[in-house]
């Protein structure tokens, strides 16, 4: 298990990097946190024959607030994401979704910006910025375009970022005061790529109506999906235990999942309604005017 | 004998050189001039090998040598078996064993992804790896035998044609009279029960450095084997040398579980790379290597008929038993038969059938891992007495307080013969006493009270319970010497090499008392040949009990010596002098004490006089077992499952056992919580999965799930001790009896968490899935009734 021969290249600068991939193209990698792509490479299944670290880009790593968004650098590891987000109000979703990703010592390496850019389907953080309507930046020789996240995911460990691109900034906006959160996720161990997952959004208005209600599914499909219809389904409707349900069993029928050998395809349409369910239960008693929590339970 | 430190749960003393990352495996090993070696092995599950073109390889930079079958032709020699039917079990009981030689490489046929093809040696790893890249191989696939009960069959293709059918091992046993028995039942229960194949993962992966001296003509290895004595003798015989010219040294090993006590093809390849080229090289094998190709484990189905009458008196048992043991008989009878002479564990029951049929496969052997056929058996018949206790409507619990073999009925002999030939004859323990001791610590009264108002919340919990009985301490000895420097201080040395048991503590503890001197003053070494010249290893839950009692016998021998020359230095009868905490004294005279050190510098000849004694301090010891010792457990697990997601999780795991006298009650309590995790890893989690091809489909860690901390519960142990009758030192083994039970105990709970659907578990892992598309299948059946 060790990687086929390939050059390193270690930029210091973003236009060094662009550069760096221009002349390479296809044949380059480029290198965040490297817990994906280093056992690829170990076991031989990726062997790009230039690797560019882009982890000693100073200016690609950093964490600002800014008019709502929430915008991370690209090489930000995930356990700075996770520490910042520790003691921040309005951000307890990410936190939560930050806390199914890996274990301590993968979070340490990983990186927000690879974590996005890798897309792989049954991963927290592209179904999280899904939920959130957020995007990336990316910079190429074009220059630098603000993608977003709807447009972002194609397929499986597929993106629209083309390979003279480098992700630069992910965009994640503020959930909004008030809307409440659930995130659900099922794995066969602690930190496993789910088997189904769900992050919910939902906010209602002072007559305890849902304004809006946002689902996104990871690991039931071949990218991230947001699912619409039961989101639909709940758009004004008062958030009762039946309502949650009703739009949850919408959840299933609309995907066509994988088998893998940890669970079939019907156990995860199955599963990813149940998670619907509760992750939809959780946000509204989360939310400022919900009332499932309260009365409907 | 003092016991000063035996039964103390003494820190153990080799945890700070671990701790602080100062140990030393084999893989820390680097000789000048070192080369590495990589292995290209087959990607196929059954194939031709028409042509191997090195060539390519063999010009690349850093290459020093790509080996085949042909290159060493001369020295290829079949791989070692084990298990031959002992003569007096043949008298007993008709067994088939059928045997062909593995060659370290394949000729012209692979039988396994992972069969070695190719050997590179190179400046290193890198090198050597990209070598095999540059390999052309002309593979013909051939078609692959997967399942073990169609392999079983007389259409099936034939794995190896000498055998004319795939049927490795088989035998059919009867006692006592089934047919009648179970036809007089008034309840009947059969089902198939499917234990999946997986196996021990050792944090340390197996590895081999060789050096060959050409002007002694001797071989050294380092090799983190269990069984560094056997491997002396199998690579002397490969090598054609003296036993003495061959060293083989297991230094700091990183976790066995029986993976590192199989024969492998790199441990002879390594040694033969090392002497073609002169030059020492080391091969560490990597995870992918070790899932393809390091022993694999378990994977029986199990045909249960069992019957009781209205009481819940078990009447009969037949069970057929298919065992898949990949593509060679490695392990003759061990397996199986280990199975069948552990079916009956406490049960009290005397008419039974078995017909084994042990087949190969395309797959990587099988060997022995911690539990060795047990947790395979104890999964079929517990689960199938949860079925019964269902059928009946009786506690399961109460099922087996009826059936449990009694206290005093022990000696409790089954009429068959075990492993070794000798009566299978239950020594010690008390089965009921451990049941309700396990009972006891969980609770379960209070958890049947508390079920059915949970179930009503929506809080699906269940509780399971798994009984065995096993035979420990396989022998037929263990070596150990005794030795004491001129500084006083002892140096054991044991063939029982440790792979992280806590050997340097515990034979520590039964030295130091034996002598009379503090535990830090001894120094335990194991692991290797040139240390003590015969010894067996470590495996089949048996160093404590053969290795102990070894040492007892050599270290009293030394005593005895050191007495006869403490008598004589001070003057006095030898019933007149006390041996204590490394001093030595005049019974009675406080001030007459003088330090071990002492006396043996006294027993050394000087200019001036001989020595008071002669200075032989030191004994060797082969403390005879000729059969095994039994232990006995009760194991209950607690568990919660969502019926949403299919996700259970361990609430209370607690395991009651008797393993006799306990040298360190710490040391037995780790043994249990690693065997139980490596069990629950069993029950729901690992599972080594082949798709029709015989393709692994399971080669890391990213699909092959092992539990981690996060997954295991607190695990709660209750010690009885039973002493054993055939041991001066009355232990019995427990280094596996922790792995045995587990899938047993955690199915019989999942199943009774369910017990509103009313699903029936029938194999391991219980995943997620697996529960969701039982509840969706039996809803699904409920509709259609109600239609």
């Amino acid at each position: 298990m060790k990687p086929a021969p390939f050059r390193y290249a270690a930029p210091t600068t973003v236009p060094q990097a662009l550069e760096l991939l221009a002349q390479h193209g296809d044949e380059a990698k480029l290198l965040a946190g490297g817990q994906s792509l280093l056992p690829l490479m170990n076991f031989r299944l990726a062997r790009p024959s230039v690797v560019i670290d882009i982890n000693r880009i100073a200016e690609l790593a950093g964490i600002q607030q800014d008019a709502g968004v929430l915008r991370v650098g690209a090489t930000t590891r995930q356990a700075a994401l996770a520490r910042w987000a520790a003691d921040q109000p309005g951000w307890e979703l990410l936190r939560a979704a930050l806390g199914f990703v890996g274990h301590d010592a993968i979070r340490t390496r990983g990186t927000i910006g690879g974590n996005i850019a890798h897309a792989d389907p049954a991963s927290e953080l592209p179904a999280l910025l899904l939920c959130l309507d957020g995007s990336v930046l990316a910079c190429g020789p074009r220059g630098e375009r603000e993608v977003p996240a709807r447009e972002l995911f194609w397929g499986p460990l597929t993106t629209s970022i083309q390979p003279d691109e480098l992700v630069t900034e992910v965009r994640f906006p503020s959930p909004g005061s008030g809307a409440g959160w659930g995130f659900e996720e099922v794995s066969r161990r602690h930190g496993d790529y789910a088997l189904a997952g769900v992050a919910a959004l939902v906010a209602c208005d002072p007559d305890g109506r849902v304004l809006d209600s946002r689902l996104a599914l990871f690991g039931v499909g071949d990218t991230p999906l947001r699912a619409t219809d039961a989101e639909q389904a709940l758009r004004g409707r008062e958030p009762t235990r039946a309502a949650i349900d009703e739009a949850a069993r919408l959840v299933g029928p609309a995907l066509d999942p994988h088998a893998d050998l940890h669970a079939d395809a019907d156990y995860r349409r199955s599963v990813a309604g149940v998670l619907a369910a509760r992750a939809l239960a959780g946000a509204v008693s989360r939310c400022e005017d919900g009332r499932v929590g309260a009365t409907q339970r | 004998m003092g016991a000063k430190y035996f039964g103390a749960s003494v820190p153990r003393k080799e945890d700070e050189r671990f701790l602080v990352g100062d140990a030393r495996y084999v893989d820390d090993i680097t000789l000048a001039g070192m080369h590495h070696a990589a292995f290209l092995r087959s990607p196929h599950g059954h194939a031709r090998v028409r042509a191997v073109d090195v060539s390519a390889a063999a010009s690349l930079p850093g290459v020093r040598g790509v080996f085949t079958y042909d290159s060493f032709a001369r020295w290829m020699k079949p791989l070692a078996l084990f298990g031959a039917v002992p003569p007096r079990l043949a008298e007993r009981v008709a067994i088939t064993v059928k045997n062909v030689p593995q060659y370290p490489m394949a000729r012209d046929t692979v039988r396994y992804v992972g069969e070695i093809v190719a050997m590179v040696v190179a400046d290193n790893r890198h090198l050597a790896e990209n070598a095999l890249d540059a390999i052309e191989v002309d593979y013909e696939p051939l078609p692959p035998l997967v399942d073990m009960v169609d392999a079983a069959e007389p259409s099936a293709p034939v794995l190896h044609p000498e055998w004319g059918d795939n049927v490795a091992v088989a035998f059919k046993n009867t006692l006592g009279d089934p047919d009648r028995a179970l036809a007089g039942a008034d309840v009947t229960v059969r089902e198939r029960f499917h234990v999946q194949r997986y196996v021990g993962m050792p944090i340390e992966m197996r590895g081999v450095v060789a050096e060959y001296d050409r002007r002694a003509g001797a071989l050294t290895t380092w090799n983190n084997t269990q069984v560094p004595h056997f491997l002396q003798q199998g690579l002397a015989n490969t090598f054609e040398l003296p036993t003495h010219k061959v060293r083989v040294v297991a230094p700091d090993v990183g976790g066995g579980f029986g993976t590192k006590a199989n024969g492998y093809a790199e441990d002879v390849l390594v040694p033969l790379a090392a002497r073609e080229l002169g030059r020492p090289v080391k091969w560490t094998e990597d995870r992918r290597e070790h899932f393809m190709a390091a022993a694999h484990a378990r994977h029986q189905t199990h045909d249960v008929e069992i019957g009781a009458t209205r009481d819940g008196t078990i009447v009969g048992i037949k069970d057929r038993i298919w065992v898949d043991l990949g593509a060679y008989n490695s392990w003759g009878i061990v397996l199986p038969y280990n199975s069948v002479a552990h079916l009956l564990g406490p049960y009290r029951v005397t008419n039974l059938f078995v017909d084994v049929t042990a087949v190969v496969t395309n797959k990587m052997p099988n060997a022995p891992y911690r539990g060795a056929g047990r947790p395979e058996v104890v999964f079929a018949i517990e689960r199938a007495v949860d079925c019964l206790a269902h059928e009946l409507g009786i506690d399961p619990a109460d099922v087996r307080r009826r059936n449990f073999i009694r206290a005093d009925e022990l000696p409790y002999e089954i009429d068959m013969p075990y492993r070794d030939g000798n009566p299978l004859v239950y020594d010690s323990g008390d089965f009921p006493a451990t049941l309700e001791a396990a009972l006891a610590q969980v609770d379960y009264d209070a958890f049947r009270a508390e079920q059915p108002r949970l179930r009503a919340r929506g809080i699906y919990r269940g509780i399971g319970m798994a009984a065995y009985v096993e035979g420990t301490a396989v022998g037929p000895y263990e070596s150990a010497s005794v030795r004491v420097d001129l500084s006083g201080r002892v140096v054991v040395a044991t063939g029982a090499a440790s792979q992280g048991q806590g050997h340097e503590t515990t034979f520590a503890q039964v030295a130091a008392d034996a002598l009379g001197v503090p535990l830090d003053w001894v120094t335990v070494v194991g692991g290797d040949t040139d240390a003590v010249p015969f010894g067996v290893g470590t495996y089949a839950s048996r160093s404590a009990v053969t290795a102990g009692n070894s040492l007892h016998d050599a270290a009293t021998e030394v005593r005895g010596k050191l007495v006869d020359a403490a008598a004589k230095l001070l003057e006095v009868a030898p019933d007149d002098v006390v041996l204590e905490e490394g001093q030595i004294s005049i019974r009675g005279v406080a001030d007459s004490a003088l330090p071990l050190g002492k006396l043996v510098q006294a027993s050394l000849p000087t200019f001036a006089a001989p020595g008071v004694a002669p200075p032989r301090f030191e004994a060797e010891a082969f403390h005879h077992v000729p059969t095994v010792t039994y232990t006995n457990a009760v194991h209950v697990a607690a568990v919660e499952v969502d019926p949403g997601t299919g996700l259970t999780k361990i609430l209370r795991y607690v395991v009651a056992h008797d393993c006799g006298n306990v040298i360190n009650p710490r040391i037995v309590d780790g043994q249990i919580h690693g065997g139980v995790a490596q069990g629950i890893g069993g029950a729901l989690f690992e599972d080594l999965v082949f798709d029709d091809q015989a393709q692994l489909l399971t080669g890391s860690f990213l699909d092959y799930l092992v539990p981690t901390s996060m997954e295991i519960p607190t695990i709660e142990n209750v010690h009885l001790h039973t002493p054993s009758p055939r041991n001066p030192l009355g232990m019995k083994g427990v280094g596996e009896g922790g792995a045995i039970s587990p899938p047993a105990a955690v199915a019989n709970a999942i199943e009774d968490a369910l017990a509103p659907w009313g699903v029936r578990i029938t194999a391991t892992p219980v995943s997620p899935a697996r529960i969701v598309g039982l509840l969706a299948a039996r809803e699904r059946e409920r509709a259609r009734v109600h239609a």
